[in-house]
């Protein structure tokens, strides 16, 4: 195994100064130059002299308390602390005096008289700061209170951290352990109130759970509530990151024990790609700490990468191959060969059968970019046709196609970073505090810093309000009304003069743009001809559209309520439109960005995973790119588009379609209107399922090859950044083998020759392909950490922002955006509107996090219903109601609230007890087939208990779960 | 008529809806690229039925890009 070296890792002590101006000093005789603003601590770290610190880190603002980092400056009175002191030109620094020596002491004395000295058997034994602070002080006796030694004088004075008194009193400053939390515990005993915890929660989670309860001898870490479960904690984990000592300590760490090596690798969660340090003990995973230079996360995390891991070592994991013959069979173990030979021939003989175009494959994004290449290359390559789709399908296909069409790329603009530099922030269809709550972090960071915020939510989210945020507009919209909202917000930009006229004439099509003002000036699309539709007042979109387009630096971010609608695209041009109007591209800080769903849905749709392009956004048509492709593989590319998801069901109903390779991905479940997924799935003859677990499509199918988790295998992410992200190894496949080896077995049965013994050659494949990627390779991803594509000769380092010059269309291209009302409407019976999301704790379907102690904050799916909406139908908080669309209907506990306006309802998708797809419909993006997940109308009724779709649903799983017992 | 066809009449509508909004003579162009561009052979054959035998259902603007939309081979 060829692990990655980590760059230095070194604490640095305070955060790096981003001044242009340098500043040269002295520190112990050697010369330093730093930018002006670091500190005394970091410019000595600068030269390899680690000042003693205890409250200092520096992923946080300096706090000056622990009085361990004092220096002594020539010329200055007094012992100040380095941490707190900035540097200045020609200062003459001393860290190690005679003086410094005995304070220094002086001060650990007085931290240890307070601190058990149970280090032997201490979680933190061995990475504890304040041991290690012990010994770099000289630290030799403790002069207050009962030195440990056996025998010693009883000199008793008060700590913390004794539960009683040698009179066996009990002691009333001690506080038992807080255990609330799955995933790490809360030892106040081990606390020296270095607030590390606190300023975590502030500086970087922008929580603010934490606090200091109490002032000099009672001050104490508080979390305001009972315990850190029942607190506004978010299990981000960056207080236990911070915490120097064995206070917060993650639980595995106390159940296995320190780990002896880490490995850089990237979370297999949402679109945010933040690296991780995998830490081990053999191929055992001690804990994922979130890694200072990962470019996405800068050091952060939240609950699901942090801690909620689990699901990789799940019992519920399948490590052998299945196969049936029908799927009302119970499953039979085989060997791989047997298998792979099975699933083989029923391919083969669906294509003799029903023709070359009757089967096809799901590439998943879930997977890393080498595998879920392969994947498309099995259907273009092996099965020669282009059926391959992705779950982008069900996401953020629109957004593939919207800024496709009007910029000329299939991606986001911008890096993470550039929010650190935005003025504006306009999120849309997005809840990022519970779908990529890392970047709502640093979002959040840059809103304490002032920016302004405009929300367009139908619901008022966590994102809209919090501890010292509050958007300056929150939109609450009417679901499915996004078009007429950013059209009205376009109308007011245009038609009150905001545009940025220079950067049209520079950048854009002139004649387009003067067509698309004749368009959007229409006084149909002001905002006060669009509020009876939209339910939004006209003055607010007007205060939105001019604080958008004069407030500074405008990014856009957006997410699935953008683009699950029946004009997803026609949303995401009005984005489009919106940035370019006003100027908003082509620089830090501003952008259009969509906010990713799943860990690599980006990377897969650059892998060529839609039917209608291949690798690199380049449509089957063209018959150069076919002769690429037609060069390495050796086979000739069909030049018609394939089906993509939605009609390969309808395919599949209909009896053209039979077979399919479902990698990673649980359609049964994430795709809508579930009883069409089922009745298409249970059509098939061969449904071949590659998964960790049995997943709800694996009930349909006839062969099960098991997965492999991102640990167990090398690739790449892609995450919303266009950021390409190493994946690295850091223990066995479980089954035996990494998925791309799967597909390789898979193909090879049918007859390819494929020969890869590592991602890296077929990262290789990808790059002499792919113009986008033709400069990625493993060594240079290890060499910078990571790329963001485009990488070629012309950015050999990747590039963090697209469109500087120039779009890559060449000019940027308004399109007109109508407004079209979805065909899902209210009615008498089915009065309310559903829309659907997802929650901090919870991934997607839910079959990762599921299998994680993260069912501690969500259990069950509920209904969130506005208390008016309950009181019309006799609905009290927690009852069981049902919940019916015209597609069906389920049942599930109610939450009365305001955070949803009357006529509204929500729910999340993450358990299949729930089923909420059972209630979404057929209706779709109009360019893309995206589902309209996010409005159906729907009826609320009181209810019993689960449906008899429920029921049965639950009797037809636990059938087709069957496993066979193995064969002696 | 199935569920399947109302289901590509009402995407072909979906499709001439956006395109509506566009000048005079991008409309039936567009319309058939996207079509051409997205839609299986076998979609395309199942609309070209629909064409032939009346269009019932169909948007006018369909019907006018019909000629530009590639008819599948076999």
């Amino acid at each position: 195994m060829k692990d990655f070296i980590l760059p230095p890792d070194r604490d640095m002590g305070t955060p790096a100064s981003r001044s242009p101006t340098m500043v040269t000093l002295e520190i112990d005789g050697f010369s330093v130059t730093v930018p002006e603003g670091t500190s005394l601590m970091r410019a000595a770290a600068e030269i390899g002299i680690a000042v003693p610190k205890l409250c200092a880190t520096d992923t946080l603002e300096a706090f000056g308390s622990c009085r361990l980092c004092l220096v002594e400056i020539e010329g200055r009175p007094g012992t100040p602390a380095s941490c707190t002191t900035p540097v200045a030109p020609g200062l003459r620094v001393y860290t190690q005096t005679a003086t410094l020596k005995q304070l220094r002491r002086g001060v650990m004395e007085l931290y240890i008289s307070d601190h058990p000295l149970d280090c032997l058997t201490c979680a933190a034994n061995g990475d504890c700061e304040l041991q290690d602070m012990a010994g770099a002080v000289g630290l030799r006796e403790v002069r207050y209170g009962t030195p440990p030694e056996a025998g010693a004088e009883v000199n008793e004075i008060a700590t913390h951290f004794r539960a009683r008194n040698t009179g066996g009193e009990a002691n009333p400053d001690w506080r038992p352990k807080d255990q609330s939390n799955p995933y790490f515990t809360y030892d106040p005993s081990k606390c020296i109130v270095c607030n590390r915890c606190v300023r975590a929660c502030e500086e970087v989670q922008g929580t603010f759970a934490l606090t200091i309860d109490g002032r000099g001898w009672d001050s104490r870490v508080s979390t305001g509530a009972a315990d850190f479960l029942s607190s506004d904690c978010v299990s981000c984990g960056a207080c236990v990151q911070a915490c120097p000592t064995a206070t917060l300590t993650e639980n595995t760490v106390i159940e296995i024990g320190t780990p002896e090596r880490s490995v850089v690798t990237t979370c297999a969660y949402c679109g945010v790609g933040c690296q991780f340090k995998a830490e081990m003990r053999g191929d055992e995973l001690v804990r994922m700490v979130p890694w200072k230079h990962g470019k996405a996360n800068r050091g952060h995390s939240c609950v699901k990468g942090r801690f909620a891991w689990g699901y990789a070592t799940h019992r519920d994991r399948i490590l052998h191959p299945m196969i049936r013959e029908r799927i009302t069979d119970p499953w039979r173990e085989v060997s791989w060969p047997e298998a792979l030979t099975f699933a083989a021939d029923r391919m083969r003989g669906i294509q003799a059968r029903y023709g070359r175009q009757s089967v096809g494959v799901i590439t998943s994004s879930r997977c890393t970019n080498e595998e879920t290449y392969l994947v498309q290359k099995l259907a273009r390559a092996v099965f020669l046709n282009n059926n391959t789709d992705t779950c982008a399908r069900v996401c953020h296909s629109p957004t593939g196609y919207g800024l496709g069409q009007t910029y000329g790329t299939s991606a986001g603009t911008q890096d993470f970073d550039s929010v650190e530099q935005c003025d504006v922030a306009l999120v849309i269809g997005a809840n990022p505090h519970a779908g990529h709550p890392v970047f709502a972090s640093r979002l959040k960071k840059r809103l304490r810093q002032g920016a302004r915020l405009i929300v367009i939510d139908p619901r008022r989210t966590e994102s809209v309000e919090g501890p010292h945020y509050k958007a300056a507009h929150h939109l609450a919209l009417r679901p499915g009304t996004n078009v007429a909202v950013v059209s009205a917000m376009a109308h007011v930009i245009v038609t009150e003069g905001l545009v940025n006229e220079a950067f049209i004439r520079a950048r854009c099509d002139w004649d387009e743009y003067q067509e698309y003002v004749e368009f959007i000036a229409d006084p149909r699309h002001a905002p006060e001809a669009v509020e009876g539709v939209t339910g939004v007042a006209a003055d607010q979109i007007r205060a939105a559209a001019r604080l958008y387009a004069t407030g500074g630096n405008a990014a856009i971010y957006y997410g699935l309520g953008v683009t699950e609608h029946s004009q997803g695209s026609t949303t995401v041009i009005a984005i489009a439109n919106l940035a370019m109007l006003t100027g908003n591209i082509g620089r830090p800080g501003v952008g259009v960005n969509p906010l990713r769903g799943q860990n690599n849905v980006q990377g897969s749709c650059d892998m060529g995973s839609f039917p209608h392009e291949l690798p690199g956004y380049r449509h089957v048509k063209n018959p150069e790119v076919r002769a690429i492709f037609e060069a390495a593989w050796g086979v000739p590319i069909d030049p018609e588009p394939g089906l993509r998801i939605p009609n390969m069901l309808d395919a599949a109903v209909e009896g053209t379609f039979r077979g399919l390779y479902c990698q990673g991905e649980d359609i049964l479940q994430s795709d809508p209107d579930t009883k069409h997924v089922a009745a298409a799935l249970a059509a098939m003859d061969c449904v071949i399922v590659h998964d960790l677990f049995l997943n709800e499509t694996a009930n349909y199918a006839h062969v099960f090859l098991p997965g492999s988790s991102f640990l167990e295998k090398d690739g790449t992410f892609t995450n919303a950044e266009r950021r390409i992200n190493r994946v690295r190894r850091v223990m066995a496949p479980k089954a035996g083998h990494a998925d791309w080896e799967v597909t390789q077995m898979l193909a090879n049965a049918m007859g390819a020759e494929w020969a890869y013994t590592h991602p890296s050659q077929i990262m290789a494949e990808i790059a002499a392909t792919t113009p986008s990627f033709a400069g990625v390779t493993y060594d240079r991803l290890d060499q910078l950490g990571s790329i963001q594509w485009p990488c070629n000769d012309d950015a050999p380092e990747g590039t963090p922002l697209m469109h500087v010059e120039g779009f890559v269309r060449g000019r940027g291209r308004f399109i007109r955006t109508e407004y079209v009302a979805t065909d899902e409407r209210t009615g008498p019976r089915y009065p309310l509107l559903l829309t659907t999301g997802r929650i901090l704790s919870q991934y997607n379907v839910g079959a990762q996090t599921r299998r994680t102690a993260n069912v501690a904050w969500h259990a069950e799916d509920v209904l969130e219903i506005h208390p008016h909406d309950a009181e019309t139908r006799g609905i009290r908080h927690g009852d069981w109601v049902r919940l019916a669309s015209r597609s069906g209907e389920t049942t599930l506990r109610a939450d009365l609230t305001d955070r949803v306006a009357p006529g509204v309802v929500y729910t999340t998708f993450h358990h299949p007890e729930t089923q909420a797809n059972v209630i979404t419909t057929d209706h779709s993006d109009w360019a893309t087939n995206c589902p309209e997940y996010k409005v159906t109308a729907v009826q609320v009724s009181p209810s019993n208990g689960p449906s008899d779709w429920q029921k049965s649903y639950q009797a037809q799983s636990d059938q087709a779960r069957r496993i066979l017992p193995a064969a002696e | 008529m199935t569920a399947q066809d109302d289901k590509l009449i009402r995407m072909a509508n979906q499709i001439a809806a956006f395109m509506a909004s566009k000048p005079e003579a991008e409309q039936a162009p567009g319309l058939a690229a996207h079509i051409n561009d997205f839609w299986e052979p076998r979609m395309r054959r199942q609309l070209f039925a629909r064409i032939d035998s009346g269009a019932v259902g169909l948007a006018p603007l369909v019907m006018r890009a019909a000629p530009l939309i590639r008819r599948p081979a076999d």
